[in-house]
């Protein structure tokens, strides 16, 4: 019982990446152990809820399958929310309607189970409640890890490190740096239990289609990302906060929420239900910047773990999904010559280079900065925007002509022309 | 040595709640565990093993979903899990129940060898009958040491184990002679953090299956409709009225609770 | 399930053949426990509809003194085993007697106090006659068309509640917890009969041998003897404030008790805890005072008369259940309420 305990590859954190990760490499006859720190894989993860389909490919190529997916979204709203009151976008499409589908709804508890199941038929093995405390290291290479049970040292040629925002793993190696508080959000879910009849009342869908509505606005007073995501027989509704934000306004996370049922978009939509589960996570918001090293001696760094989530699309999960799956395929060139250095496992930055994982996180990495360092974009533009909704489609005798002139004389003072010009092209600049 | 540990699978009752309206549980989203007792009752087996050698048996009489709690068995030490698992137990009562392992514990004695402790929690958080264990230790006709807190001594070879349990008014310390049936106490012993080797061991282990094809079953014994005890109906408890809050200053809060207070006051002589 | 239910001609011909109520008549050393008395009173008021007669059934080395008591609660008869072998408690000689007098006199239901030792000899009694047993039930009633027994029981850490009959099997057998009903002794107690048994049970057919005794002096704290209830849980902080739980307490002439937390954190003993796993409690006086009000605990006192709770979360659950609310810190608020009981029983003992 108490011989070495040895794998080709140790996957540390059953999140999608590693499991994407640990698929591919069992499915190409790898000994892979996956080492998990929940009770079972998804048990204390959480997300919003879309995940995006195309990313499956090559993982399970039938996605979804039998995939526990709640609903396929055909209609996104984006809405900017004042106080009191709301401005908004939607995009309904017939193409949203059409297999293969763009994205669902998920939940993750199930879905990372799923996964794992999957993992398992390819020939991985997941261990759960057991917490990766640190690398084992020899002459300067990763050889393996440090688990908190008895026994518990695993080693590997590889370690791919999958293990979340919070990744100890690439603080303890030094490849990342403390997390900034301006680069971590702070997020806070509720499932909220709803008839399935009066959800596909309340947005105009029918059985297996979904709507999402991301939110922000001057409604909070902080740089705040809200959704509404609809389940089956749920709905999903959270809200995140930069934790600089957070800790500077004094904010307790669970209030933002509170909040946010109260707003008079929101509030009917989730009339008559019940909560049903509360969650909680950070998310790295920090994008391309603060990325960490990808890869080391005998380590390799992915999903979230690596900062790689693109805040302004609400995508973390595929890219998750995708840099797993690189990490993998990276393993196995270098394996072919039973190299694992850093520079053997060069080839997986060059995939996510090339791929839209790097590619949209760079075109993006402005964003995080503009908006912390300009609150107007944030805090005055909702306003704004919302007060000009009103005065235009508020009838009440006064011209309509005056009431343009109103506004740019609110805009005047508030923000000053020079200002709003500045702002616009910044925010071109960094998200066209 | 051989022990042979019943476990069962139940909602984690502190996180059932009611709807009142209806009056039914909200049962979603509520996680299925293993009974918390059971995991002291693995626990002291497989440390009975790891001083004597041996093996643990595990069974649980349910649905397939609960092989999850089998394996945590496994994962805590145990050797083997078997799942009872049969249309025709559907709706069993204790008796039916007991019935049941009874036959299955028979079975796993044919294929694995003489068990010689039995162990079974102090009661299902579910149901909270504590009935079964007994009623298992009945029908194979051997000693029964409900509520353990200590298995003071064991001796494999003389066939014999000293344990203490709890009483109404406080500990009593008996001899008992070896098979024996155990329910135990949490207090009975602390968990541990098993190694990762016997994790790894336990993703490994197949759960063997008992139905009613390799066990041996007399069919009117088992399930709904040859169980004594039948539901009648269930319902939720009526809720008590939240009453008045009190308000004011806390000089103001004082003097209105001990108002209330003073016809309860003892006389002073 | 009415096909379930439905009974035969055959069936009803077996089933007439057991009449009467028993109660088992638990004893340690010769003293009964309370809960016998308890049953006995209910057992009384469910003859009294039925139509039938009351037993009282004890086995021990030294019994037949209960039986003037058994007789004051409303018992008709009082059967009783007297031997040496019975000297202390032990599951196996015990079922085996009790099962040879219930197989002998066939009493319709059969009801046994909830403790440790009426839990461990139920079980293994109801598995010897191959019938139900229905344990820590709430109530009981007759239903008025069948003449069954329905038995009423908390499951899910007491979030539901479920009626339980035994349509088939005879007896019709519960357990009861300690403190759930309450004794009392009928009007015009009458001398009944008593029927004295015997077993051919030697102690060397016993393989169950007892080394040793440890009698705790918590281990009997019976909170149901008591009408005032001041119970502390983890918000009371520390072990040494519950002094002040233990001074009110007894400035109301009650006892103290504690939730689980409180108990799992060293303030209390277990012996004293209220709830699912603890005692069952029907004070005329509960205060809960740093007790969040966990439905594990709410199940051992919410049949109190009036509860009243300290917390400093107004929304804690132990307010829907409490008859008066008090938002406030209970550390700093017990010892001024102590001092102004203090204050106000002074007065009027000066008068
Ligand atoms: C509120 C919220 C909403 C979101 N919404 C969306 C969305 O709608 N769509 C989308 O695509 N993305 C969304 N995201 C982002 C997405 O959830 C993440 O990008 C994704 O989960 C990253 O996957 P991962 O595998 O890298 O990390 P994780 O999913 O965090 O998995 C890491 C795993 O590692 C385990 N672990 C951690 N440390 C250890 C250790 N020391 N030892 C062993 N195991 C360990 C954890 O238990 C966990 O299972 C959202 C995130 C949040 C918080
Ligand atoms: C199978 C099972 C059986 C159980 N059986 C029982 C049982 O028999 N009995 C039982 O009690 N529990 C039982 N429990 C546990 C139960 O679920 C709760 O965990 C427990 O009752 C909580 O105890 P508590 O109220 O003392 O602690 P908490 O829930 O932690 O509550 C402490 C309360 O104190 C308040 N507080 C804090 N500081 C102060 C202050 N200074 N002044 C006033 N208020 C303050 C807080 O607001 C809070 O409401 C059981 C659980 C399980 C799973
Ligand atoms: N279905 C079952 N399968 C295996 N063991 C069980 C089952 N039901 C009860 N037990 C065992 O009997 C104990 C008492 O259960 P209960 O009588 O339901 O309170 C439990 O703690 C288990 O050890």
């Amino acid at each position: 019982m108490s011989s070495k305990l040895e794998y080709d590859v140790i996957v540390v954190g059953a999140g999608p990446a590693g499991l994407s990760a640990a698929i591919v490499l069992a499915k190409a006859g790898v000994k892979v152990i996956v080492l998990e720190r929940g009770k079972f894989p998804g048990s204390k993860n959480v997300m919003g809820g879309v995940f995006y389909s195309d990313c499956m490919k090559g993982i399970v190529d039938e996605f979804p399958g039998k995939a526990p997916v709640e609903r396929h979204v055909i209609e996104q709203r984006m809405w900017i929310l004042d106080d009191g009151s709301s401005v908004g976008f939607n995009h309904r499409n017939d193409l949203f309607n059409k297999k293969p589908y763009n994205c669902h709804t998920v939940f993750r508890a199930k879905l990372d189970r799923w996964l794992a199941a999957e993992a398992e038929k390819a020939g991985a093995l997941i261990i759960n409640n057991t917490v990766v405390r640190a690398p084992l290291m020899e002459n300067g290479k990763v050889i393996g890890v440090k688990t908190d049970r008895p026994d518990g040292d695993v080693f590997a040629n590889c370690v791919i490190a999958t293990d979340g925002v919070n990744s100890l793993f690439a603080k303890a190696m030094g490849l990342r740096k403390k997390i900034k508080q301006d680069a971590v959000a702070i997020a806070v879910k509720e499932v909220i239990g709803l008839d399935e009849e009066v959800i596909n009342n309340r947005f105009n869908i029918t059985g297996e289609e979904g709507v999402t509505i991301e939110m922000t606005g001057s409604y909070f007073s902080g740089e705040t990302m809200a959704f509404l995501y609809t389940n089956k027989k749920s709905v999903s509704l959270g809200v995140g906060m930069v934790l600089k934000d957070v800790i500077e306004n004094k904010i307790n996370p669970n209030d933002l929420i509170e909040k946010l049922k109260k707003h008079p978009s929101v509030a009917p939509l989730i009339a008559g239900g019940e909560t049903k589960e509360f969650l909680a996570h950070l998310i790295p918001e920090g994008g391309y910047k603060e990325m960490p090293k990808l890869v080391g001696n005998g380590v390799m760094i992915a999903g979230d773990a690596a900062m790689m989530v693109d805040a302004i699309h609400r995508e973390g999960s595929n890219l998750a999904i995708t840099s797993g799956k690189f990490a993998a395929e990276a393993y196995l060139e270098a394996a072919k010559n039973g190299d694992f250095s850093e520079k053997a496992l060069l080839p997986y930055v060059k995939k996510l280079q090339d791929s839209f994982v790097l590619k949209d996180l760079k075109k993006y990495k402005g964003v995080p900065e503009l908006l912390q360092t300009n609150k107007r974009l944030l805090l005055k533009y909702p306003k704004l925007l919302n007060q000009a909704a009103f005065e235009m489609l508020n009838v009440d005798g006064v011209p309509v002509k005056d009431k343009e002139k109103l506004i740019w004389k609110t805009v005047k003072k508030e923000i000053g022309i020079g200002n709003l010009v500045k702002d616009l092209f910044k925010l071109w600049r960094n998200m066209a | 040595m051989h022990a042979l540990v019943f476990i069962k699978q139940v909602p984690d009752a502190s996180q059932v709640r009611v709807n009142y309206e209806t009056g039914t549980l909200i049962r979603e989203g509520v996680p299925a565990i293993l009974n918390p007792f059971e995991a002291h009752a693995v626990e002291e087996a497989v440390r009975l093993r790891e001083e004597y050698g041996g093996k643990v048996s595990v069974i649980t009489m349910g649905p397939p979903q609960a092989t999850e709690a089998l394996k945590e068995c496994l994962s805590r030490g145990a050797d083997n899990a078997y799942l009872l698992s049969d249309r025709v137990f559907a709706g069993s009562d204790t008796l039916a129940t007991s019935y049941a392992l009874y036959e299955g514990a028979k079975k796993i004695i044919e294929l694995e060898g003489e068990v010689d402790l039995f162990f079974a929690g102090k009661q299902a958080i579910d149901g909270d009958t504590a009935q079964t264990g007994p009623g298992i230790a009945t029908r194979f006709d051997m000693p029964l040491v409900t509520y353990l807190m200590k298995l003071d001594e064991v001796n494999i070879d003389k066939k014999e184990a000293v344990a203490t349990r709890l009483t109404e008014f406080g500990q009593e310390t008996l001899k008992v002679p070896l098979p024996a049936f155990f329910t135990v106490e949490e207090t009975l012993n602390e968990l541990s953090h098993a190694p990762l080797p016997w994790l790894i061991k336990a993703a490994q282990t197949e759960i063997k299956m008992l139905t009613g094809e390799n066990v041996n079953l007399d069919r009117e014994q088992c399930g709904l409709r040859h169980s004594p005890t039948k539901v009648k109906k269930a319902f939720t408890p009526e809720k008590r009225q939240r009453g008045e809050t009190l308000t004011g200053s806390v000089e103001e809060l004082t003097q209105k609770t001990s108002d209330i207070l003073v016809p309860f006051l003892k006389k002073e002589k | 399930m009415a096909k379930v239910n439905e009974i035969t001609e055959e069936e009803k011909e077996a089933l007439s053949q057991y009449k009467n109520i028993w109660v088992f008549v638990e004893q340690t050393g010769g003293v009964a426990h309370s809960v016998s008395f308890e049953l006995l009173t209910k057992a009384r008021e469910l003859a009294n509809k039925l139509g039938c007669q009351v037993g009282a059934v004890s086995i021990g080395k030294s019994v037949s003194h209960l039986a003037e008591e058994a007789f004051k609660y409303g018992a008709d008869k009082f059967y009783y085993i007297e031997e040496e072998v019975f000297k202390d408690y032990r599951t196996e000689p015990f079922r085996d007697a009790l099962t040879k007098l219930v197989l002998k006199y066939k009493p319709e239901i059969f009801l046994i106090g909830a403790t440790t030792q009426g839990r461990d000899l139920s079980g293994t009694v109801a598995t010897e006659l191959r019938t139900g047993l229905t344990a820590d039930t709430t109530k009981q009633e007759i239903d008025p068309e069948t003449g069954n027994l329905m038995m009423t029981r908390p499951t899910f850490g007491g979030s539901l509640m479920a009626t339980i009959i035994c349509p088939k099997n005879r007896p019709q057998m519960s357990t009861v917890r300690p403190g759930v009903f309450k004794a009392i002794p009928v009007e015009q107690p009458k001398a009944g009969e008593m029927i004295k048994e015997k077993t051919n049970i030697t102690e060397d057919q016993i393989v169950k041998k007892i080394l040793k005794k440890v009698v705790s002096s918590e281990g009997n704290i019976n909170l149901g003897f008591y009408d005032v209830i001041v119970s502390g849980g983890k918000g009371m902080g520390n072990k040494e404030n519950f002094h002040m739980i233990k001074e009110l307490a007894d400035l109301l002439g009650g006892t103290w008790a504690g939730s689980r937390k409180a108990v799992e954190l060293g303030y209390v003993p277990q012996s004293r805890q209220v709830g699912q796993t603890g005692q069952t409690v029907h004070s005329k006086l509960y205060i809960a005072c740093g007790i969040s009000g966990a439905i594990q605990h709410l199940v051992g006192m919410q049949t109190s008369d009036i509860i009243i709770s300290i917390n400093t979360d107004g929304e804690a659950p132990i307010f829907d259940v409490s008859t008066y609310c008090i938002v406030e810190d209970a550390i700093k608020f017990i010892p001024k309420l102590i001092a102004e009981l203090k204050e106000k029983n002074l007065t009027p003992v000066k008068k």
